[in-house]
């Protein structure tokens, strides 16, 4: 389970996140929504422990992100995929080789190296592309390379960083499905950043609206597609005011 | 105007305090051999077969010069053998070390700030640590250590080539035979002058790595922010050489 605990954040004094309090139950898809730099990545980030809380903290599996040592979060964070925003690839390796560097770490034998990166890359339906450079795939398969190189290390949680930003709609559609057949294979927990109100529906079992620093609702689709909250109903509805 | 040096010496005070830190943890990454050893060598081959053109061609040039120079200032005045001595003993002691370090802080410093200021910006240093990799240990040290071991090899061979190039517009354009040439070369020679040369050029190696991965992994915003960082690792580089080569010299001579 991940839970956010009164979590606080600034920027160059700028209050970011002030308050966020939110639980995340294992095996469930929770979709964070809200306005662009209302800290919804930030959020994210602090999960993994690239960011650390001015105030509160993350409780990851019973431990508090913000209080564990270089090794105690290299252990956590082996439990944990991360997908970017523009996908983070590196790009001086293929997309093998981007599947391949989490697994070594993991001290996995080459040959389950090699089963567990047939195996992603089937999963997102990019076999056959291993020997390519991220250079040469467009944005919709560089995202998908991100997804795979998360779900080859099997983890228990999958945090996805606006994962349809960008993508024209057949293409987000493909992510959205992709992101529901990863649940549906591996049972992880995800979480899933966005403002793509259409991805939020297909693949969230429940939504969160970030708003001001902290959570303003949160409830399954059905709750939020009725809410009354007129700060939530413009944001889902898009309305200008 | 008391403010803006307040603030200006509270900023220099904790870049200072960010340099320290980020040390102190590229020294603690260390302990992580199984990441950064079977990185080494490709970096290694990196800076040494990139640097090499550079540095030879800069060696060449400066040979040639110092030839000519010596002949010019000596002429009538001290014997002519002693320009094998003066090529010598500078692209030792001086010239070989500090030209190439300051061509391969632009060469080395700026790609290495430039490479890592990129994937800071593109968040692959990010992805890194959450694929469970410490960039202390992934990116910096192999760079580090890299810089440190390959900077004398550059520089042995830029000291060759700039007394070679000197033995030949000796031969080529002054009065000078191959004999006395070596005479001169001989004349003042010392151990001490290889490996004070070396030492030098191992701990610029060292520094120019430090700084282009330091800036690299603190760059902000996007292009713009990487093209600063680069810039600033070529002139933090050529700074810190300039106060290396010194105080080598104040230690050491």
């Amino acid at each position: 389970m991940i839970e956010f605990q009164d979590l606080h954040k600034a920027f160059d004094g700028k209050q970011v996140l002030q308050g966020l309090s939110l639980k995340i139950r294992d095996a469930e898809t929770v979709v964070i929504i809200g306005y662009s730099g209302t800290g919804k990545s930030v959020a994210l980030k602090h999960i993994v422990g690239l960011l650390h809380p001015d105030a509160g903290d993350v409780i990851v599996d019973g431990q508090a992100v913000g209080t564990l040592d270089r090794n105690e979060l290299t252990l956590l964070r082996r439990g944990i995929g991360y997908v970017f925003q523009f996908a983070a690839l590196f790009d001086s390796m293929t997309v093998a080789e981007n599947l391949e560097l989490g697994l070594r770490r993991r001290g996995l034998d080459e040959e389950e190296i090699q089963e567990r990166v047939r195996e992603a890359l089937a999963l997102v339906d990019l076999s056959g592309t291993g020997d390519r450079m991220p250079a040469e795939l467009s944005g919709g398969m560089r995202k998908r390379v991100g997804i795979a190189r998360a779900i080859a290390l099997r983890p228990r949680y999958i945090l996805y960083d606006e994962p349809t930003t960008g993508l024209d709609p057949v293409t987000s559609a493909v992510i959205d499905r992709l992101m529901v057949r990863t649940r549906e294979h591996l049972g992880v927990t995800g979480v899933v950043v966005t403002h793509d109100m259409r991805s939020a529906y297909t693949v969230g079992d429940r939504i969160a609206m970030l708003y001001e620093g902290r959570v303003r609702q949160v409830g399954s689709v059905a709750e939020i597609q009725e809410t009354e909250d007129p700060v939530v109903r413009q944001f889902i509805e898009g309305r200008p005011e | 105007m008391i403010q803006a040096i307040g603030r200006r010496s509270i900023s220099a005070i904790e870049a200072v305090g960010r340099f320290g830190q980020f040390l102190m943890d590229m020294t603690r990454a260390l302990a992580d051999l199984g990441v950064w050893a079977r990185l080494l060598i490709g970096q290694m081959r990196r800076i040494g077969v990139d640097s090499l053109p550079v540095a030879l061609f800069i060696a060449a040039f400066t040979g040639v010069v110092l030839a000519l120079q010596a002949s010019y200032t000596f002429t009538g005045a001290v014997p002519l053998y002693f320009v094998g001595t003066l090529v010598g003993k500078t692209m030792m002691l001086e010239l070989g070390p500090v030209l190439t370090g300051l061509a391969l802080a632009g060469r080395v410093g700026a790609s290495m700030a430039a490479e890592l200021g990129t994937m800071k910006v593109t968040e692959q240093v990010d992805a890194l640590e959450t694929l469970a990799y410490d960039p202390q240990s992934y990116l910096v040290v192999p760079r580090v250590l890299a810089a440190t071991l390959m900077f004398p090899v550059i520089v042995s061979f830029a000291i060759a080539t700039g007394i070679i190039t000197g033995w030949l517009t000796s031969l080529a354009l002054l009065d000078l035979s191959t004999p006395d040439f070596l005479k001169g070369l001989k004349l003042f020679y010392l151990f001490k002058d290889v490996w004070f040369g070396l030492l030098k050029s191992a701990s610029f190696g060292f520094t120019i790595a430090l700084v282009g991965c330091s800036v690299g992994l603190s760059t902000r915003g996007g292009a713009e922010g990487v093209g600063r960082s680069t810039t600033r690792t070529v002139v933090y580089s050529a700074i810190f050489i300039l106060v290396l080569d010194a105080f080598w010299a104040v230690v050491l001579l």
